[in-house]
């Protein structure tokens, strides 16, 4: 595989940091040596890597802006979204992976948990000791978590949880599950260990996306929590929402390096490949492609930046998020087909990277909230009148 | 101990060579540079050292401004401050010049060992180490792949076209790096964000001026375009005997 050399074409590259730059080149030299070798194997066999967890703490990639004394880096939030790209130019699974972890699990216990909750945790998520994963969806509710059936009931000093959540990253190999339940008609936040009595989570199989990572269900059958299991300081669906702003802002970021990852590949290749005598990059028409996923991209990349910078001054609305969500994975699933496309055959083969970027990306463009949501949310943010019923 | 580690920034692999107008020099534009790969030998060595031993490791180099960029990764991966002896020309430096002005710094720093890359991966010279130790007056061990240091002394390990030679020796020492000493590690977020309360020193150094200067560069001839000699099972001996006739290498 040829060194990978990011799209800059607005040489954004002299708005970052040193330090920025710093973070992005190491973490871009371990997906370069540690993950793409791998890439391929683990999407076809449909495993994550979990031997790597231990590297990935070490590089800091898990919560990188949890404050140190709670074992993160407390990097900016630039610092992060760069992260979230370059884990992402290797696969959306190895982005979602870390998104988790960081964004929905100890995000959550870092804003809503009690101290005792965040010292017994934050430390082990940092180093990967634990895994955790994040349970909103359900069989029945996606897009409106809000309608929830999962239901936690007050049983003596402690709670008892009942409810099926499914399409959980990285449900089967969590220690910690972040499950929110509706308690006495609010939804809470509840923190399951694993092999607590009554909880299992058996994985989803024979998914075509996001292959290299693992999903599943969570199934609650009378689980006996204790007291000390809710997380105290969040209450109310914008709690998981507040998770959600979070990991979106990271995939807003990430969906641009598997775009970036796309588009270099297929610019590469289109310089070497020959049609008709002539490279395919000196015809018009791969040329005219190359051209507007280039604009798209650098327009996506202007996006990111200027929300990371907003959010590290305190100024990034949950409705700004959407719009950075649902452009930039607009963006990368359109650059991922329009490359597949310029490279014909070879596109549809996991020896490129095109084919297998384009297939997570259905899964990214749909977590998190879906484009058609994100839709919503600007919708409603532009007009003030909601039409999501 | 006072560590040092003594590194160079040179052009990265993919930069294309090309001479300059003056036919003396190469034709830098668009070129990437990174920290040469020796060099990041000595710099993992000098910081298991210090985690060993104790103690403190500078980072020295003779190079531009821009050089700021290959001594933050090595202060992010553990090490303790740089120095940049600044020298816009450093292609202009012949080896003695650079040991000199390395030596001073050495001296000046109070170091008990230093470490260098066994050859810096642009001018393939070989040779500042050795000047290096000479200048200072101290052991040298060249081309290092095992090293145990402790108070005063240390032994080293290193490959000869005979086997493998253990050599004693005492402190203070320039230990040139080969590959096998050891696996530089990557830099951590931590390390990373750790940069900012590090200093990297930018000075003047005495210059002297070379006694050995570039004349003439050339590229190396461009390679003879290959042969098919045929195709499938029945070019195997065609192929034979090319390789033993032309090639002369069966
Ligand atoms: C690989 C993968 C991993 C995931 N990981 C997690 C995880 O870790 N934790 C977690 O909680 N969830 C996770 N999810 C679930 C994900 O967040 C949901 O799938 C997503 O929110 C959409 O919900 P749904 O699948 O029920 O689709 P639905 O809500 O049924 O939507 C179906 C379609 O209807 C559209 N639609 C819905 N409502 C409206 C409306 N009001 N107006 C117009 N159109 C509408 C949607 O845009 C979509 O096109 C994961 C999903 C996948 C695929």
């Amino acid at each position: 595989m040829q060194n990978f050399r990011q799209l800059d074409y607005l040489h954004l590259d002299d708005s970052l940091s040193d330090e920025e730059k710093m973070v992005r080149d190491t973490v871009r030299a371990w997906v370069s040596e540690r993950y793409l070798p791998i890439a391929m194997e683990h999407f076809e066999n449909g495993t994550f890597p979990m031997n790597l967890v231990p590297e990935l703490a070490e590089l800091g990639a898990f919560g990188p802006t949890t404050p140190p004394e709670y074992g993160g880096a407390g990097v900016n939030n630039v610092t992060a979204g760069l992260i979230y790209q370059e884990m992402e130019r290797g696969d959306s699974g190895l982005r979602s992976f870390v998104s988790v972890q960081g964004g929905l699990v100890m995000y959550p216990i870092f804003a809503y948990g009690s101290e005792a909750q965040k010292k017994r945790w934050l430390p082990k998520l940092a180093t990967g000791e634990a895994i955790g994963c994040f349970g909103l969806t359900e069989p029945d509710f996606g897009s409106n978590p809000g309608g929830m059936l999962t239901v936690a009931k007050k049983d003596g000093k402690g709670y008892v949880l009942n409810g099926r959540k499914m399409w959980i990253t990285n449900g089967t190999v969590a220690h910690v599950a972040v499950v929110w339940a509706r308690l006495e008609g609010k939804i809470r936040g509840f923190l399951v260990e694993k092999g607590t009595k009554g909880f299992t989570a058996p994985e989803q199989k024979h998914k075509w996306s996001l292959r290299a990572s693992i999903t599943s269900e969570l199934v609650l059958e009378d689980v006996h929590v204790g007291e000390d299991s809710l997380l105290p300081n969040g209450e109310g669906l914008k709690a998981p929402l507040g998770c959600l702003t979070q990991a979106r802002y990271g995939i807003t970021w990430g969906a641009l390096g598997a775009a970036l990852a796309c588009f270099d590949e297929g610019l590469q290749y289109a310089k070497q490949r020959i049609v008709f005598e002539k490279p395919l990059a000196n015809l018009q028409i791969p040329q005219q492609k190359l051209a507007n996923v280039a604009t798209q991209i650098s327009l996506g990349q202007l996006m990111a930046l200027h929300l990371g910078r907003l959010k590290d001054d305190g100024k990034l609305t949950p409705a700004m998020v959407s719009m950075g969500k649902r452009n930039n994975c607009q963006i990368a699933l359109d650059t991922a087909r329009i490359i597949r496309d310029l490279m014909g055959a070879n596109g549809i083969s996991l020896e490129y990277q095109v084919g297998r970027h384009m297939c997570n990306l259905e899964s990214v463009n749909t977590y998190e909230g879906t484009h058609d949501i994100h839709t919503l949310a600007i919708g409603q943010e532009l007009t003030g009148l909601s039409a999501f019923r | 101990m006072k560590i040092v580690a003594c590194i160079k920034r040179v052009p990265t692999t993919e930069a294309q060579a090309k001479i300059a107008g003056d036919g003396k020099s190469l034709d830098n534009a668009g070129w990437q540079y990174m920290a040469s790969f020796y060099d990041e030998i000595a710099v993992e060595q000098a910081i298991l050292t210090k985690e060993k031993l104790g103690g403190e490791v500078t980072v020295v180099t003779l190079g531009p401004s821009a050089a700021s960029k290959e001594v933050r990764e090595f202060l992010a991966r553990g090490a303790d401050t740089g120095v940049i002896l600044k020298d816009d020309h450093p292609s202009m430096r012949d080896p003695r010049a650079t040991a000199k002005a390395l030596a001073a710094k050495v001296k000046a720093l109070g170091a008990e060992v230093v470490f260098v890359g066994r050859v810096a991966t642009d001018r393939d010279h070989s040779a500042v180490g050795a000047m290096l130790a000479t200048y200072l007056g101290w052991a040298c061990v060249t081309e290092a792949i095992g090293l145990e240091l402790s108070a005063g002394k240390g032994v080293a390990k290193r490959e000869t076209e005979h086997g493998v030679e253990t050599v004693e020796f005492s402190l203070p020492a320039v230990i040139t790096c080969n590959k096998g000493l050891n696996e530089p590690r990557r830099a951590s977020l931590k390390g990373i964000m750790a940069v900012k309360s590090k200093t990297i020193a930018e000075e003047a150094f005495e210059n002297v001026a070379a006694q050995v200067t570039v004349s003439k560069v050339e590229l190396p001839p461009a390679r003879k375009a290959g042969r098919i000699v045929g195709e499938g099972a029945a070019a195997v001996p065609a192929l034979i005997e090319a390789l033993r006739g032309e090639a002369r290498i069966l």
